[in-house]
């Protein structure tokens, strides 16, 4: 804490004869760990409402004529708190004593064991044998879905996941029924919970009740090896702990940062990782009489070289993939400029972004500015599915000041109200002229965000519509000096990268459809998975790097395994253009190698060497293209020094068909989640009677 | 004892009509608009001068509890919460008032909430009180045809509205905030305090919850004075009030007596005396369950009220008098009390959820004597590591009957305890002299 | 409503309010403020239960019931469901017709609740707490405290109180349901409210009762005491007293 923190309401206090000054309205338990003093808790978070019902952080409060629970008292002036004498240690240790009664005694096969904070707190509190002599409570175990396990007898009635369901999911799924002894956490009707991001409940949950399904059993934490990394499987840049045992990663955990993720994680994003062990390529691959045969790295190298010998650069073309590096991304571009190729994209989907500045293609507001916004319009996006973390922090701004909503796309919950305005180009007339009321509503707000997604650039008018979205961010005072409320909403870890690297059509380039449509001979795809692989034109001679053996695979001639994102040390830039690096946790399987290595070997093989040959070199170029990939750890919120906006193509109308969801199911979008055992329940149970339904 | 003339509660046995006509007879609803007139601040003052206490068992002064309202709140609306939950084993007096007197309660209403600028009351009426609830609505219907409830009650220029609302069947509801959570739709779980419901009630608003019977009888305190009613009880403990006896006496039956009456002298004027005669008494819980009970050689001297009771460290509580003759089975008599606050605790804060659940199960135990006399040190440790340790005062309810029954009454659980043993052993086929091992 | 056999009432698989009800929560719904109809909740679940009673004979709260409750109060359905379970009033199963809620708290316990609950088995053949008898009629639950203790023991039939019970009295009653008979409402010995057995102890002197004539007269009289004081107060100083001792 520095000496020059300013207080609104300054209140003095003395916790453990430490004197200590906190702002008013502090809760005693907050104080304390201001003051350094750690308090026991279970049923107080940082991020949910205060419950008080665990009553193991009671303290003792001078003059107070018994102990109070210190999460949900207040701090007053004067106050002289003890936090460790000894009638708080008796009342803790009468408090453990009653959670121990009715908890089962089989931590030796709980998966929560060893990162309990029952069994953590009941080595400082609890007694060393039991004075309970009766039957113990057991509880029918409750179905929540493919995700979330349940072992309802470890239950200590906190009701973190109660308050997790219903404040930051907005899903109000979970209750307690019943009462007393008798209560129960459950559903009612035995519904799987409806959330993305039910995983969370297993990190919140303080003890064994709840713990993840597709982990069950799997590993104890001790045994693990943890490395800090980020998720790819969106474009928020979710910071996680990638766990791994031996090859094998065997959960991946959020990790606190408060300006992306908070502590939250998305459920693809966490469970997805059974998929990293199936459909994985491990070795190179060769068509051979129109069948893939396994080969080694010399023979897939040389094949291309072959096909590769004599056609002009214009005839060859690379697709960066969604979930790729800007490392490799870099080493393609690269390459393909040494082959004289201006082919070269990275807009799977052909969203129609304008790179003509940073700020035309970046998620302004930042995430955590999201909690100063007082209006948002979304134009073509649905951030439950697209960023479902994005997604929670609008809630929890929604929840903080009950901000409007506006919908330009097809209705959905987005776990809090919003106004649909339209479902298509056309409603976006209606708020440029300001005849529509949620004009008003736009015009009227201090920081309106304007949001606008994949599935409205991705059209043929995409270029109109984002620049009629700029210019009403502009009408509605979204563009001020200390307020940047435009935003595009990427649902790919790649991209951003990709358009700071500018892997784009270069002069007289074919794009991604020129490409595909055979305007090539030779496609190279980096993971580029996200469209029918079938529209490439049969002559083309198509080379497929990546992890897994999905669409892109499938269609290939030579195939070039590579590493996923837990297997390597990779930069990519999130949504709001913030740099970041995953880390590798555990090797690439078999003869999988690093895609920037594939590259730099490849280039050697047919005489044009990339100039570098360490990652640090390849990493000193990638600043040297753009001066933003050196900006790791020091993020800059954009600047809206100058509100003029991307220009529209003078030709052509708004379309007047409504905007297609840019994801139809949220856990199946990439090769990863394809190859999830998991992510298949998941749609079974989630996507596909929606589907169904949707006929 | 009280004389006829000074009884607030004329027709606490239903002789006489509960309507309004019947309750304009009796002396309600007469000159309402004149006590509003005399000011907010004078009748808290009034009421502070009377030395009412809060009738629900806690025994707050009931003047200063309305001066907690805030004086300037705005455009919010704030409400006085009336508890008519009435719940407590052994008390039923309530019910009485809510079915006999409800225009005394609806004009309470008016009075206490114009005194607390409330702008409208809720009756929290338990649920099952199915038939009291019918006759408190119809008052409150009855109110509002005479103009004496609504935009412009009794002509005062003062809006208030009375509503009616059933429980359905939870003691905890009788506890403040958890009526208020309950009035809000949700379960009843009472809520940590601070903030206190006179700033963060009812929707957020300020809200005083007081008991029917405080509220009942303040339009009554208002017409006859302060001093009338401070004439009645010792210092400190003032007023007349509603007592209910039940158990082992002769003639049950409510009544209204002056506070401080001498708990013998209730139970032999009016309730007929213990059955078999006053020797014949074994015990008395004097003001509802949550009350540790004390001894009959306590009871010759006890007075009803706060402080009498308080010195023979149990407690006035609700007035609610359960006798026990010398035939009961005071271990089963205070089992059953357990099991009613397990079945009774929300389950919203460990030492409540967990601790009477456990202390039925061993108080069940001790019934039999199936039990080890440890278990009595350790039942009388564990009920206070339940008391004061939760967010509300039903885990302290749940620990004093069983600190009571240990306090007065350890030899009796031993000598069970012992009886067990001595059974067991008879029952026990005699044991096999040992053969040396071959 | 011919089928009184709770067997044959299983979840429904639809609710919906009929006319009497729609009115019920029209009035309901007015006595709480806008927005805040959640309020509603356990008067409108009565609504259900007495409409299910109504219509099936048997008064309790199916599932679909708690979710057009919620669609009805705008709340989520486990809100709904929470508040159903926690509530004991609540059926969340069938019941027969006539539900027997016998207190059986220390109050009843000392007056012979035992003998209540014994004689509640006799007549119906119900062998445990919370059964239904074979036909369908009788359902028994045994109850906390009903705040009646003055009459005890006693009972409650669906929403009436049946007081100052024993044994004999008990079986008659239920005799009395089963006959089809509407018993009256209270003390099965005839006294009046909660007054002493064989006579109230007070309230007897009906002329010393309070009423509006000694308001009036206590008024008058105040007012009077206030004009002499204020006129003493008023009138210049009486003359020193004459010295004493004369």
């Amino acid at each position: 804490m520095s000496e020059a923190q300013t207080f609104i309401k300054p209140t003095k206090l003395t916790i453990d004869g430490v004197e200590i000054v906190v702002e008013a309205g502090t809760s005693v338990l907050q104080a304390a760990e201001q003051a350094g003093k750690e308090i026991p808790r279970f049923c107080f978070h940082d991020r949910l409402s205060v419950a008080a019902n665990c009553r193991m952080c009671l303290v003792e409060v001078e003059k107070a004529p018994k102990p109070v629970a210190s999460c949900a008292f207040p701090v007053g002036e004067g106050m002289v708190v003890k936090t460790d004498s000894p009638l708080v240690r008796k009342a803790r240790r009468g408090v453990m004593e009653f959670l121990l009664i009715n908890h089962p005694l089989d931590c030796p096969i709980c998966d929560q064991g060893g990162e309990c904070d029952l069994q953590d707190q009941a080595m400082a509190y609890g007694a060393d044998h039991t004075r309970y002599h009766e039957n113990k409570r057991t509880v029918r175990d409750k179905d929540l879905g493919p995700l979330v396990k349940t072992n309802m007898t470890r239950c200590i009635q906190c009701s973190r996941c109660i308050r997790f369901s219903t404040e930051i999911a907005g899903v109000p799924e979970l209750g307690g029924t019943s009462r007393g002894e008798m209560m129960e956490i459950t559903t009612y009707v035995e519904k799987a919970l409806t959330s993305e991001l039910s995983g969370n409940l297993v990190d919140i949950c303080p003890v064994g009740a709840l713990t993840s399904k597709p982990y069950a059993y799997h590993a104890r934490p001790w045994e693990l090896k943890k490395t800090d990394s980020i998720d790819v499987l969106d474009a928020v840049g979710t910071n996680i702990r990638v766990d791994a045992r031996g090859p094998q990663v065997m959960r991946v955990l959020p990790r606190l940062n408060e300006d992306i993720n908070e502590e939250w994680m998305a459920d693809k994003s966490r469970h997805s990782i059974d998929g990293l062990m199936r459909r994985r390529l491990d070795k190179p691959w060769l068509r051979l009489a129109g069948k893939l045969q396994p080969a080694t790295w010399p023979e897939a190298f040389q094949a291309i070289a072959t096909r590769l010998a004599g056609v002009p650069g214009g005839r060859i073309g690379a697709l960066a993939g969604d979930l790729a590096d800007a490392e490799s991304m870099l080493a393609l571009k690269d390459l393909m400029a040494a082959l004289g190729s201006e082919n070269i994209d990275c807009r799977q989907g052909g969203a129609r972004f304008n790179t003509s500045r940073r700020d035309y293609y970046l998620f302004n507001t930042t995430i955590a500015g999201i909690e100063q916004a007082d209006a948002i319009l979304l134009i073509g996006t649905n951030p439950r599915h697209e960023a479902p973390i994005l997604n929670a922090r609008i809630r929890k701004r929604w929840l903080m000041n009950r901000l409007p909503v506006g919908v330009i796309g097809s209705a959905t919950d987005l776990t809090y109200p919003s106004t649909i305005l339209g479902d298509g180009a056309a409603a976006l007339d209606g708020l440029a002229d300001g005849s529509h009321d949620f004009a008003k509503v736009l015009a009227k707000a201090e920081r309106p965000m304007i949001v606008i997604g994949e599935a409205a650039l991705a059209g043929a008018d995409g270029a109109a519509l984002l620049a009629a979205a700029w210019s009403l961010a502009g009408k509605v005072g979204g563009l001020g000096a200390d307020w940047h409320g435009f935003n595009v909403l990427h649902r790919a870890a790649a991209r951003v990268g990709a358009l700071d690297l500018g892997f784009l059509p270069g002069e007289g380039g074919q794009d991604w459809q020129g490409m595909v449509r055979g305007g090539v001979d030779l496609l190279w795809l980096l993971g580029a998975d996200e469209f029918d692989a079938a529209q490439i034109s049969p002559e083309t001679f198509v080379i497929y790097q990546g992890h897994h053996g999905d669409r892109g695979a499938a269609r290939a001639d030579v195939v070039l395994p590579g590493a996923a994102y837990t297997e390597k040390s990779g930069t990519y830039v999130n949504m709001e253009g913030r740099v970041q690096r995953t880390a590798l946790a555990v090797f690439p399987p078999g003869e999988a190698k690093e895609d920037w290595r594939i590259l730099r070997a490849f280039s050697a093989v047919i005489g044009k060497t990339l100039p570098y040959d360490t990652l640090e070199a390849l990493r000193t170029r990638l600043v040297e293209v753009n001066p933003v990939f050196g900006t790791i750890g020091s993020f800059r919120r954009m600047a809206t020094g100058d509100a003029g906006g991307p220009t529209a193509p003078a030709a052509g109308g708004m379309r007047t068909e409504h905007f297609a969801p840019a994801i139809t199911d949220y856990y199946q979008t990439d090769p990863i989640s394809r190859a999830s055992p998991t992510m298949r329940v998941c749609t079974e149970t989630y996507s596909a009677p929606l589907m169904q339904a949707a006929e | 004892m009280l004389k006829d003339h000074d009884r607030i509660f004329t027709n606490l046995y239903g002789q006489h009509d509960w309507h309004l006509d019947g309750a304009r007879a009796q002396g309600d609803w007469d000159g309402t608009a004149d006590l509003l007139a005399r000011g907010r601040d004078a009748i808290v003052n009034e009421i502070k001068a009377s030395g009412l206490r809060g009738r629900g068992g806690a025994g707050f002064p009931a003047g200063l509890k309305w001066s907690f309202m805030p004086k300037d709140r705005g455009n919010k609306p704030a409400y006085l919460l009336v508890n008519c939950d009435e719940s407590e084993p052994g008390t039923c007096k309530d019910r009485e008032i809510l079915r006999f007197h409800p225009h005394k309660l609806v004009e309470g209403c008016l009075v206490a909430g114009f005194a607390m600028g409330a702008t409208a009351a809720y009756c929290y009426i338990r649920g099952e009180y199915y038939n009291e609830y019918v006759h408190l609505q119809t008052a409150v219907e009855e109110a509002y045809t005479a103009g004496l409830l609504g935009p412009d009650a009794c002509g005062s220029g003062y809006a208030f509205d009375v509503f009616v609302h059933r429980g359905a069947g939870a003691y905890i509801c009788g506890e403040e905030t958890a009526l208020i959570e309950s009035l809000e739709g949700k379960k009843g779980m009472p809520r940590s305090k601070p903030p206190f419901p006179a700033a963060m009630g009812l929707y957020g608003c300020p809200s005083t919850v007081t008991n029917c019977e405080t509220v009942a009888v303040a339009p009554t305190i208002m017409r006859r004075g302060a001093k009338w009613f401070a004439g009645f009880g010792r210092d400190k403990n003032q007023g007349t009030k509603l007592f209910c006896i039940s158990g082992h006496v002769n003639r049950p039956c409510t009544v209204e007596e002056s506070m401080s009456v001498p708990l013998r002298e209730l139970i032999e004027v009016h309730a007929g005396g213990v059955r078999g005669g006053w020797d014949n008494l074994l015990a008395v819980i004097p003001g509802g369950v949550s009350v540790p009970m004390i001894t009959k050689e306590m009871a010759e001297t006890a007075l009803m009220d706060f402080d009498s009771l308080r010195e023979f460290r149990s407690g006035l509580g609700t007035g609610a008098v359960i006798v026990m003759d010398k035939s009961t089975d005071v271990i089963k008599a205070i089992a059953r009390i357990s099991a009613f606050y397990k079945h009774e605790s929300c389950g919203q804060c460990t030492p409540c959820r967990e601790g009477t659940g456990w202390m039925m199960r061993i108080m069940n135990r001790m019934v039999e004597g199936r039990a080890e006399v440890e278990e009595i040190d350790m039942l009388d440790q564990m009920s206070r590591q339940i008391e004061g340790h939760t967010i509300c005062a039903l885990g302290d309810a749940a620990a004093w009957p069983i600190q009571g029954l240990i306090r007065h009454f350890r030899p009796v659980l031993e000598e069970r305890i012992a009886q067990y043993k001595r059974d067991l052993l008879a029952k026990r086929p005699p044991m096999p002299m040992p053969i040396a091992a071959e | 409503m011919s089928e009184t056999s709770i067997a044959a009432a299983a979840e429904p698989t639809s609710f919906a309010f009929d006319p009497l009800s729609d009115e019920q929560i029209a009035i309901i719904l007015k006595r709480y403020p806008p927005g805040r109809q959640a309020s509603a909740v356990i008067p409108v679940l009565y609504v259900v239960q007495k409409q299910m009673g109504r219509l099936t004979g048997s008064a309790w709260v199916p599932r679909v019931a708690m979710d057009a409750v919620a669609a009805l109060l705008e709340m989520p359905p486990i809100r709904v469901y929470e508040v159903a379970t926690f509530y004991l009033m609540f059926n969340t199963k069938p019941i027969g017709r006539f539900h027997l809620q016998v207190c059986t708290t220390t109050p009843c316990w000392l007056r012979g609740s035992d003998d209540v609950v014994a004689a509640c088995k006799r007549a119906t053949g119900i062998q445990h707490m919370g059964e239904t008898s074979v036909d369908g009629l009788f359902t028994m639950t045994e109850v906390e405290c009903l705040g009646a203790c003055v009459n005890a023991p006693m009972m409650q039939i669906n929403d009436d109180y049946y007081e100052d019970l024993d044994g004999p009295r008990t079986e008659a009653l239920l005799a009395a349901f089963r006959r089809g008979e509407t018993p009256p409402i209270g003390s099965t010995i005839g006294r009046e409210g909660s007054m002493s057995v064989g006579g109230p102890t007070t309230l007897t002197d009906e002329a010393a009762l309070w009423n509006p004539e000694h308001y009036a007269a206590e008024r008058r009289a105040r007012a009077e005491a206030e004009a002499a004081a204020a006129a003493a107060a008023a009138a210049p100083p009486p003359a020193a007293p004459p010295p004493a001792g004369e």
